[in-house]
Formats: C-alpha cells, sequence, structure tokens
C-alpha cells in the first residue's frame, strides 16, 4: 500500500487503538449502539471470531459467529465503525488456521475450540 | 459570459481546475456513521505554462503543467516552451479554458498553483481521467445489453450475444453507430460532483468521496 494512503488512513484510525488485539478463534463480547427510532441503546453481540478480513487498512472487518437458540448466527463488523462502543476479549482460543469456516459444518462439541494456555514467563 | 443560442440562455460557468495523480483508494466513515469510499489525489503544485488571451490566441485560458520529466525525454520544442515559463520539463500539459477571474495575480506565467489555493474542503468537483483498459468486449460489458434471457425454449450457445442488429430487405444493411463488441475502456470519462472531504495542503493531497476513472498513478484533472 502506498505510503500515502497509510498517512491518510492514520488519521482515521483513531478508534483501533481502544480495541484489545484478537484474532481468529477468540471468544470476543462486541457492544454495538443500536438506534431505533431516536431512542439510542447498546447490544451486545457475544461469539467466535471466525476471520479478520483486510487486516491493517481502514476497510477491515471481522466475523463474530454464535449459536443462538439452536441456529448459527454470523455478524460482521467494520472494525472502525462508530457503532461498536465496545470490544471485549473473553477467551483465547488456540486454532492452526486465520478462517474458521470449518466450524459452520460442525454442532455442539465438536464446535469447540481449545483454549490457549499461556505459560507464565 | 452568456451566450443565445436559440430560446435558450445558458450561462457559461467558469471554471478552475488542477492536474493530477490518482494515489488510491480508502474508506472514511461520515458524521451520520455510513462508511464512505473516497479516493485519494495528489493534486499538484502545477506551474502555470502559458496564459492566452483574447487579443493573442481568440479566447482565455490558462495552461498547466504538471509531473517532473527528464530532460533528455522531452521533445526540443517542449522544452523551449518549459523555459518561457521559467520551470523544468514537465509531464502532463493541459489548458482550463476560462480559469476563474477570482484567480487573477496567481495565474501568471510561471507561477506554482497549489491545491490548497484552488479547492476548500466541501467543495464538489468533477474528476476526468483515462479509464483502465478492457481489451475487445462483447456487448453485454460494453453497452451493458442483457443478453439473451434463457437457456431454455431452444436457445443454447449465444447467451451474451447481441440479438438482432436490423431489419431485412430495408435497409439492406447495419445501421452506422449500431453498438457491437469491441475494444472497451481506456476512454477519456468524466465523472462529476465528487465531495472534497479532505485536504492536506502541505503534501498536495485531495480527498474526495467516490470513484475516479483511471488507474493508480495516472493522471487525473480535477475541475472546480
Amino acid at each position: 500500500m502506498s505510503d500515502l494512503i497509510k498517512f491518510v488512513e492514520a488519521e482515521f484510525s483513531e478508534a483501533r487503538k481502544k480495541f484489545p488485539s484478537f484474532k481468529a478463534g477468540d471468544t470476543i463480547n462486541v457492544h454495538v449502539r443500536i438506534t431505533e427510532g431516536n431512542k439510542e441503546r447498546v447490544q451486545q453481540f457475544q461469539g467466535t471470531v471466525i476471520q479478520r478480513k483486510n487486516p491493517n487498512s481502514n476497510g477491515e472487518t471481522f466475523t463474530v459467529r454464535k449459536i443462538s437458540n439452536g441456529i448459527g448466527v454470523e455478524r460482521i463488523f467494520p472494525i472502525l465503525s462508530p457503532s461498536i462502543e465496545k470490544i471485549e476479549l473473553l477467551r483465547e482460543g488456540k486454532v492452526r488456521r486465520a478462517r474458521l469456516f470449518y466450524l459452520r459444518g460442525r454442532q455442539g462439541k465438536a464446535a469447540k475450540i481449545k483454549e490457549k494456555i499461556r505459560h507464565r514467563k | 459570459m452568456r451566450k443565445h443560442l436559440g430560446f435558450k440562455i445558458i450561462i457559461q460557468q467558469k471554471m478552475s481546475g488542477i492536474i493530477g495523480k490518482k494515489v488510491g483508494m480508502t474508506s472514511i466513515f461520515s458524521a451520520d456513521g455510513r462508511n464512505v469510499a473516497c479516493t485519494l489525489i495528489e493534486a499538484g503544485p502545477c506551474v502555470v505554462t502559458q496564459v492566452k488571451n483574447l487579443e493573442t490566441d481568440g479566447y482565455n485560458a490558462v495552461q498547466l503543467a504538471y509531473g517532473e520529466r527528464k530532460e533528455k525525454n522531452t521533445p526540443k520544442p517542449l522544452i523551449g516552451h518549459f523555459k518561457k515559463a521559467g520551470t523544468t520539463p514537465k509531464q502532463k500539459v493541459v489548458e482550463f479554458r476560462d480559469f476563474r477571474v477570482e484567480f487573477e495575480g496567481q495565474v501568471d506565467l510561471g507561477k506554482t498553483l497549489e491545491a490548497g489555493q484552488i479547492f476548500i474542503e466541501g467543495d464538489f468537483v468533477d474528476a476526468i481521467g483515462t479509464s483502465k483498459g478492457k481489451g475487445f468486449q462483447g456487448v453485454v460489458k460494453r453497452h451493458g445489453f442483457a443478453g439473451v434471457g434463457g437457456q431454455t425454449h431452444g436457445q443454447h450457445n449465444r447467451q451474451r450475444h447481441p440479438g438482432s442488429i436490423g431489419a431485412c430487405s430495408w435497409p439492406s444493411r447495419v445501421f452506422k453507430g449500431m453498438r457491437m463488441a469491441g475494444r472497451t475502456g481506456g476512454d477519456r470519462v468524466k465523472v462529476i460532483n465528487l465531495k472534497v472531504l479532505k485536504i492536506y495542503p502541505e503534501k498536495n493531497l485531495l480527498l474526495v468521496s467516490g470513484s475516479v476513472p483511471g488507474p493508480k498513478n495516472s493522471f487525473v484533472i480535477l475541475e472546480k
């Protein structure tokens, strides 16, 4: 990417700094601002990150998957979207790939991701 | 300037502009939360290489030049032309007719014009560029034909064909200008009303909404 584009994008990517770093396989809780009529409230969406697209650019998005009432639900968020209020990192997953589309075909215990064990230094 | 054409009175708008280079695209979130695609353009600095006026040339215009060029790659007559303006050889030379009066004094021979002098944030500009070449393309891509409707009812091997190109014994020929397959892209294209979202005067950068014709690093003419 051109240096000039990076220079411009750096100015608009302030929002990125307030989020924890997370990867595919991690379980996160996204707080999303939602406007209903003229009222605004915060909704939470908790699930597994299955991919991060166009990383480190301003067009970056990430996909969160959860099982809601037995039905798989995926939501795509632009990382710089002003409607994202907060991202909580709940659990780090141990996975071998960057895109976890294989989770879509699995249910129950088969769709479980092992937790990453961080050894004390 | 007012021109009388039949019953319509057309007010000729005086314009100003600058030459630039397309850097690339990105997207930003606007104040109301929309994700806006935008193009970054390196606009200027341009040098005024000629000022035309009514007495000597028959019309008013300002000629701008942009982009450095090696002297050994420049034709001799052009070198002389740039020397007259007191600058080094440039890559792109564009004439702007009827440059706005408010820039009088700034557009004398040899003076430099920068993006910050001409545009302000919130302006609507037109961008002219040469679109990306697509090669030999069929009518569906080239002219937006719908193709043949389906694959059934005896149709095969003609899904993206133009269909009929005319009648039979009259006129016994195909009319001129019939839209057919051929070389696509590589044309001069003008995109109008792009909003200037941001200006970086120290780097001569313009961030405009929407897309601009042509590949990265191609010349773009911006008009206001």
